[in-house]
């Protein structure tokens, strides 16, 4: 990962990373409900894992932005239901419904866009202050 | 340090310290999802009279090198939460929100205050 070197690159890879996060739910929404013929097809919901980007000890110590290191796959196993006259239904009647908690997922989406919109207060925060301090003495 | 210099140095210090404290605010705010990221801080106070205290390293001989100590290695704190949150993640929304907009609000006031002496010494210069 490339260094840190102003608060635009703190806030705007934390935004980044939000985004990212609200792909995955946008996808998962998308995907509940849909029905596989076996467990192993069905839709698993997908979860992005934040992690801590530091910055040079020496120069910057305490700053730090985030970073999405991998989307993995959430343990929920896919819910088995009896639908004998689905299409998609197996030789003994079940289908099997994606492993998505819609509830959850709303969840997400809302605090995901909320830090979003936090960083974009920070950034916009912080340019209206450099444009003061450019005009110093003025 | 020359007089005008001195005579700028405390606002310029402030200055220089509240934008590292924003810096570290937005990095919070930054990671306010990671799991097990502890908030730091830095205590302005006794930060800045660490700053001002020391200054340029006095020389008696012209062949001497003036240093300054650098303003490096600040002491940073970790915040104590107010509700501890059970992914290990210690920034609170509010808490940074909070430091984040006063720390804004007292560069501003440090520049007002750096603007005021800069245009009172160029009165002083022009003899108007």
């Amino acid at each position: 990962m490339s260094e840190i070197k102003n608060i635009f690159d703190i806030s705007g890879r934390a935004m980044a990373a939000q985004l990212v996060r609200l792909n995955t739910v946008a996808s998962n929404l998308a995907n509940a409900g849909t029905i596989a013929s076996t467990k192993e097809e069905a839709f698993r919901a997908l979860k992005p894992v934040f992690q801590t980007t530091y910055a040079d000890q020496m120069k910057h110590s305490g700053v730090s932005t985030v970073d999405v290191v991998t989307v993995a796959e959430a343990s929920r196993a896919p819910e088995k239901a009896f639908m004998p006259h689905h299409p998609s239904a197996d030789a003994d009647g079940f289908v099997f419904r994606a492993a998505v908690d819609e509830n959850e997922e709303m969840v997400e989406m809302v605090e995901a866009s909320r830090q979003y919109q936090n960083n974009v207060e920070v950034i916009s925060t912080i340019r209206a202050l450099m444009m003061r301090t450019i005009n110093m003495g003025k | 340090m020359n007089k005008i210099g001195s005579y700028l140095n405390f606002h310029a210090q402030a200055l220089e310290l509240r934008s590292r404290r924003n810096e570290i605010l937005a990095s919070n705010i930054a990671n306010a999802a990671t799991p097990n990221f502890k908030a730091r801080d830095l205590d302005f106070d006794s930060e800045i009279k660490r700053h001002v205290g020391i200054g340029p390293l006095q020389t008696t001989n012209e062949q001497h090198f003036p240093t300054t100590v650098a303003a490096t290695g600040n002491k940073m704190l970790f915040r104590e939460p107010i509700n501890p949150s059970l992914d290990g993640n210690t920034v609170e929304l509010s808490v940074e929100q909070m430091e984040f907009s006063e720390n804004v609000t007292r560069y501003q006031t440090t520049l007002t205050f750096l603007n005021n002496r800069i245009t009172g010494l160029m009165s002083a210069i022009r003899g108007e």
